[in-house]
């Protein structure tokens, strides 16, 4: 579904992501794992259309997303959970969840998008008992929650997550990935990005390993989640323990 | 608030000020009243570009200076009919404002401030100093009454009700605006441009949209000014005006078009009240606002909210 080639991105004179090639099949979900700095976050700004600066190819379905401005790329059918969440704090949860729907108005969806926001409410329950709330009020796991939601409103093929698991108690990172599955049944197409590798390789299909800027590892999730250098590096299972096993 | 309070409120407003404009016949209070009115259109269409997208103009008196300014030239060089003139003042401004917008607002926070600050002088030496067609420093004089079919609006209490009639149109518009999927979209910037861009918020339009129907809403203001007091200098419309239209609407409360009509009517009343503090004025002027901020700092409109509801909380215990 997405296909990205020999990708390089710049900030300036410095180059972030030295080439990478990944391809995400439609219906799976994919993992970027990697440390701080590896280029997880710089690689999805980019698919955004958030990070103009960058060489390479990024096909969704076949179909180049070069040069298109954010609003087009939601559009097509790709919609972020940015990093740190970024809801719109003074606003009520139920304006945040609109903002989502925001670039499908134009087409006379006024009824669907009522569905959608009732059918965010069924899959987040919370998010309907704060509806009215200033979104800055809710606790982080249900911000993280209302982020989804509100990338969900998009009606997006292709859903990315930006560290969804970030400062959030192990439980609700488990509820999110459960959530994720959900929606991974219906038929999204999702690529999460963590530093929690365990979390995200539990959930997901296949999985990439990034180090500063390239593609180190890859292979199925579960053959990730057996690999000795994830599990060093990653899953923070002490040398000890590696050794032993090994 | 809801949509029934805002009709009330609404409602309120309309009989207040027929009630006001019935019953006072006294001419001084009848031109303050204007000049209030005038001054909420100003504050409001700040408050649009400030208060919701987040975008500080430290230069928007330019804009109300280019109304007033473009209806007396074509009204009196030109002997253009005022209601002629007027698409052409808002036209004018809102084609300045789109020209300067593109460049300027690809800045934020402090360097937007400059950038707009700089603007806002711009526009004042060229009212000043281009004296064939403005006038120059000595002013714009014989500005003729607004004529709107057979009614002249010359007399104090018919211009009350027009300006007093174009506010609450202004404000109803506002409030749809802010209420519609475009003012979400407008608060979303306000709270982080990265985020509305990742919903799909195609920000530098929107940006440049709200900054050009602020300036037009401006010269709007500017205009129904230029028809009141026949004569025009550049200095009401310079730097300092630019400021005193930013402290009403931080005074009355950012993010509230009610917050606009409380700036604007506290900052036009107080110098007024003020007078007998005779050479101390300033002074006092000064040492109002300052407390204003330090007590309310979200404002007039938020800040008495804040006490009603605190009053409430205690009662209900």
């Amino acid at each position: 579904m997405l296909r990205i080639r020999n990708l390089k991105c710049f900030y300036g004179r410095i180059m972030a992501i030295k080439g990478i090639s990944l391809s995400v099949a439609a219906g799976e979900i994919t993992c970027l794992i990697g440390a701080n700095g590896s280029g997880k976050s710089t690689l999805l700004s980019a698919v955004c259309g958030l990070l103009p600066d960058w060489t390479g190819e990024i096909e969704l379905e076949g179909q180049s997303i070069k040069g298109l401005e954010p609003p087009a790329v939601v559009r097509r059918g790709i919609s972020l959970v940015p990093e740190g969440r970024l809801i719109f704090p003074p606003l009520s949860v139920m304006d945040n969840l609109k903002l989502g729907a925001y670039t499908r108005y134009k087409k006379r969806a006024a009824n669907a998008v009522e569905a959608d926001l009732e059918s965010m409410m069924s899959l987040f329950p919370i998010l309907r008992e704060r509806f009215r709330q200033p979104a800055g009020t809710l606790s982080g796991g249900e911000q993280q929650m209302l982020a989804i939601a509100r990338a969900l409103m998009a009606r997006p093929r292709l859903l990315l997550l930006d560290e969804p698991s970030m400062g959030l108690a192990p439980m609700i990172v488990e509820k999110i990935m459960e959530v994720l599955e959900v929606l991974r049944s219906g038929g999204l197409t999702i690529v999460l990005v963590e530093q929690n590798a365990l979390a995200a390789l539990e959930a997901a299909d296949r999985g990439y390993v990034l180090e500063t800027g390239a593609v180190v590892l890859q292979g199925a999730a579960d053959e990730l989640l057996a690999d000795k250098d994830v599990k060093r590096a990653y899953l923070g299972k002490d040398y000890g323990d590696f050794y032993d096993a090994g | 608030m809801n949509d029934k309070a805002h009709k009330i409120a609404y409602a309120v407003f309309a009989l207040a000020v027929i009630l006001l404009g019935w019953q006072v016949d006294n001419q001084y209070y009848l031109q303050l009243m204007i000049f209030i009115g005038l001054n909420t259109l100003l504050a409001l269409s700040l408050n649009m570009l400030m208060g919701y997208a987040g975008q500080i103009s430290l230069g928007h008196a330019a804009f109300y200076g280019i109304g007033a300014y473009v209806t007396a030239i074509l009204t009196t060089t030109y002997q253009v009919a005022p209601v002629l003139a007027l698409p052409a003042a808002v036209g004018t401004a809102m084609l300045v404002a789109w020209i300067v917008g593109i460049p300027t607002l690809r800045l934020s926070g402090y360097y937007l401030g400059m950038g707009t600050l700089g603007f806002g002088m711009i526009v004042h030496i060229v009212l000043r100093e281009w004296s064939s067609v403005t006038g120059g420093a000595s002013g714009f004089v014989g500005i003729p009454p607004l004529e709107i079919g057979l009614v002249v609006f010359a007399s104090g209490k018919n211009y009350f009700f027009l300006v007093w009639a174009v506010v609450l149109l202004c404000l109803i518009m506002c409030r749809r605006i802010i209420d519609s999927r475009v003012g979400r979209a407008l608060r979303s910037i306000h709270d982080g441009e990265k985020a509305a861009a990742a919903v799909g918020v195609d920000t530098k339009k929107l940006k440049l949209q709200v900054f050009v129907f602020s300036a037009g809403m401006a010269a709007l203001a500017g205009f129904l000014y230029a028809h009141l007091v026949y004569f025009i200098s550049p200095g009401t419309f310079s730097f300092v005006a630019s400021i005193r239209i930013v402290t009403m609407v931080v005074i009355g409360g950012m993010a509230s078009i009610w917050g606009a009509l409380l700036g604007a009517s506290l900052l036009t009343l107080l110098p007024e009240w003020l007078h007998a503090f005779s050479e101390f004025e300033m002074v006092v002027y000064g040492l109002i606002l300052m407390g204003v901020m330090i007590f309310l700092p979200r404002g007039l409109t938020r800040g008495v909210l804040d006490v009603y509801e605190r009053y409430r909380k205690n009662h209900d215990r």
